[in-house]
C-alpha cells in the first residue's frame, strides 16, 4: 500500500492572537496536484510555508516522505531539530514564491546553480548541464545570462521554477505563482506548471486560477478561517459545491 | 454631429520653429560677484604673511611623503579592520540570539559614546594598566614594547570605526527584502551561509556610497594619531614647523596633501558602485 508523501496532522498555527490555522489535517499523495482555494487570510499560504518550514507550526505535525518535520521524538517530548538537520529537511520540497524572489545579482543560471553548487556542493559541469537543461524546458535557453531585472515577470517566475526544481524536490510548493503577474503573462507561466504536473511530480498550488485547477488538479481543497471546509474532484468542488461557504466564495470570484 | 477628418481652424503649425535662448541674468550676475569675492581672497593671501615658496618646497619633501604613505596605510589598515568588525557585529545584532545581540549592542555604545582622542590616548596608555600582557605560561611581554604608536592607533581608530560600520552594514542588511532570505533558505541555505551568498553582496550596494563617506572620515581621522606619536602627515608638518616655525605654510603642504587623496577617493567609490550595481541597471544588450 501506497503512503502520503504529505501527512498533515492536528496541525495549528497562531500569529499572536490570530489563529492561522485550526487542527488542519490532510494527506498529499505521490504524484498528486493538489489545488487550494479559499479568500485570503484562510491559512492556505500559511499551511505551504508550514511544510517547508519558514513557518513553525504551534500543535500537531507534519510528515514528509514519514519523516516528521522540524521535531524529533525522543522520550515522550519532543525536541527541535538543529537549522542543519532542517535545512535537510527543505531541501525534499522546492517553493515558488508568490513574488518570485530570484537573487537580483545573479543571472538566471547562477540563480538555478546556487542551491546545488553551494548547498549540495555538486560539480560545475554537471550543474551546468542540469541548469541548462532546466532552462530549455521553461523555454528561457536564451536568457541564461539574463539578470532577473532584464526579464519580464513571467520569465522571472519561470526561472525561480527551475531555481526550485534543480534540488531535485520530491514535492513542489507554488505560494500564488500567477498572483503578481500582469494578466498577458499568467498563461506562460501555467502552462510551464501543467508541463510539470504531467511528468508526474507531486504538487502543491495557492492559486486564485481557478480555470488551472480544473484542468489540471487531481483534488481542490477549499479553506476558509484556518480551516478545510471542503475538498474533493475538482470537477465536484468547483462544479458542484456542497457547503454554503465554498458557494459563497465560487460566486464571489467568477 | 461634426465630419471627423477636419481639424478647427485658429490653431496654426508651429513645428518647424525653434525655441529661443533664455538670457540667465541672475546666472550671469551671481558668476561675476563669486569671481570677485575669490579675487579678493586670493589677493589678500597673496599679500599675508606667507611665504609661498616654503610650500611649494615641502609640499614633497621626504618627511612629508612618508606621511602621507603612513597616513594611507593607516587608513586603509584600519578601516578593514572596521569593516570586519563592522560586518560581524552587525550579523550579532541581527541575530536572535540574545547573548550576541547585547554584546553587540554594547560594543556601539561604548565606542560610539567616547570620543575618538579619547580612546587612541587610553590604548597608547595601556602599559599604566597592564605593564605586562600575554598568555599565562605561553608568551608574555612588556606593555609598552607591544603598543606601539602604530599598533595603539590602528585599534583605536579601527575599533572605533567598526562601532559606526556595523550600524552602515545592519542598514545595508535590513534593505535586503525578505523574500531574499526566504527564497535561500528554501533551496537549503543556513542563515549564515544565506548572509554571505544571498544578503551581503546585495547589501554592498546600499552600504558603498556611506562606506565611502566613512572612509574619506577615516583618512582625516588618522590625523589624531599625531597626538600619540604615529608618524602620519599631520605629525610630520607639526615636527618641520616646531623646527622653522613656518606653522601656516606646513599646515597648507598638509591639506593639500588630504584633499589630493580624498578627490582620488572619490572616483573610486563611482568603480566600486558600479561593480556591486550588477543586475539593478537595465544593462544595454
Amino acid at each position: 500500500m501506497t503512503k502520503p508523501l504529505v501527512a498533515i496532522r492536528s496541525v495549528a498555527k497562531n500569529f499572536g492572537e490570530f489563529q492561522a490555522l485550526k487542527s488542519v489535517s490532510l494527506d498529499v499523495w505521490p504524484g498528486e496536484v493538489m489545488c487550494l482555494i479559499g479568500a485570503s487570510g484562510s491559512g492556505k499560504t500559511t499551511l505551504l510555508r508550514c511544510i517547508n518550514q519558514l513557518a513553525t507550526i504551534d500543535a500537531g505535525g507534519i510528515w514528509l516522505d514519514g519523516e516528521l518535520l522540524g521535531v524529533r521524538q525522543q522520550s515522550g517530548r519532543l525536541h527541535r531539530l538543529t537549522e542543519r538537520e532542517i535545512g535537510r529537511q527543505r531541501l525534499k520540497t522546492g517553493m515558488v514564491f508568490q513574488r518570485f524572489n530570484l537573487f537580483p545579482h545573479k543571472t538566471a543560471l547562477e540563480n538555478i546553480t546556487e542551491g546545488p553548487l553551494q548547498v549540495q556542493g555538486r560539480k560545475l559541469d554537471e550543474v551546468r548541464t542540469e541548469a541548462l537543461e532546466l532552462l530549455r524546458r521553461v523555454g528561457l535557453s536564451a536568457k541564461a545570462d539574463w539578470y532577473p531585472a532584464q526579464l519580464s515577470g513571467g520569465q522571472q517566475q519561470r526561472v525561480a521554477i527551475a531555481r526550485a526544481l534543480a534540488m531535485k524536490p520530491m514535492l513542489m510548493l507554488f505560494d500564488e505563482p500567477t498572483s503578481a503577474l500582469d494578466p498577458e503573462l499568467v498563461g506562460e507561466v501555467l502552462a510551464v506548471m501543467k508541463e510539470l504536473a504531467r511528468s508526474g511530480m507531486t504538487m502543491m498550488v495557492v492559486t486564485h486560477e481557478l480555470g488551472f485547477a480544473r484542468e489540471v488538479a487531481d483534488r481542490v481543497v477549499y479553506m476558509d478561517q484556518g480551516a478545510i471546509v471542503e475538498q474533493g474532484r475538482a470537477s465536484d468542488v468547483l462544479g458542484a459545491p456542497r457547503e454554503e461557504r465554498t458557494k459563497a466564495f465560487l460566486s464571489a470570484v467568477i | 454631429m461634426k465630419p471627423a477628418p477636419a481639424l478647427a481652424e485658429g490653431f496654426p503649425d508651429l513645428s518647424g520653429m525653434r525655441i529661443a535662448r533664455e538670457p540667465h541674468w541672475f546666472r550671469w550676475l551671481s558668476a561675476a560677484l563669486i569671481i570677485l569675492v575669490l579675487a579678493a581672497i586670493a589677493r589678500a593671501f597673496a599679500n599675508g604673511q606667507i611665504e609661498w615658496s616654503y610650500v611649494s618646497r615641502f609640499l614633497t619633501a621626504k618627511v612629508i611623503l612618508e606621511g602621507i604613505v603612513n597616513t594611507m596605510v593607516m587608513a586603509v589598515l584600519a578601516m578593514a579592520l572596521g569593516i570586519v568588525l563592522g560586518i560581524v557585529v552587525a550579523i550579532m545584532r541581527l541575530s536572535p540570539n540574545p547573548v550576541l545581540k547585547t554584546v553587540a549592542a554594547g560594543y556601539t555604545w561604548l565606542f560610539r559614546g567616547t570620543p575618538l582622542i579619547l580612546q587612541l590616548l587610553l590604548w597608547f596608555n595601556l602599559a599604566l594598566v597592564f605593564p605586562t600582557i600575554g598568555i599565562p605560561g605561553l608568551w608574555s611581554a612588556r606593555a609598552v614594547d607591544v603598543m606601539t604608536p602604530f599598533l595603539a592607533a590602528l585599534l583605536g581608530l579601527g575599533i572605533n570605526q567598526g562601532a559606526y560600520t556595523s550600524e552602515v552594514m545592519r542598514a545595508g542588511m535590513l534593505s535586503v527584502d525578505i523574500g531574499q532570505y526566504e527564497a535561500a533558505q528554501a533551496i537549503g541555505m543556513g542563515r549564515l551561509r544565506a548572509l554571505r551568498r544571498i544578503v551581503l553582496p546585495q547589501a554592498m550596494r546600499v552600504v558603498i556610497p556611506p562606506l565611502g563617506n566613512e572612509f574619506i572620515g577615516m583618512v582625516k581621522a588618522t590625523s589624531l594619531a599625531s597626538v600619540i606619536q604615529y608618524p602620519e602627515l599631520l605629525h610630520n608638518a607639526e615636527n618641520i614647523y616646531y623646527a622653522n616655525s613656518r606653522v601656516i605654510e606646513l599646515l597648507i603642504v598638509a591639506g593639500l596633501w588630504y584633499l589630493l587623496v580624498v578627490s582620488i577617493l572619490t572616483p573610486l567609490q563611482m568603480l566600486l558602485e558600479r561593480r556591486f550595481a550588477r543586475g539593478t541597471l537595465r544593462l544595454a544588450r
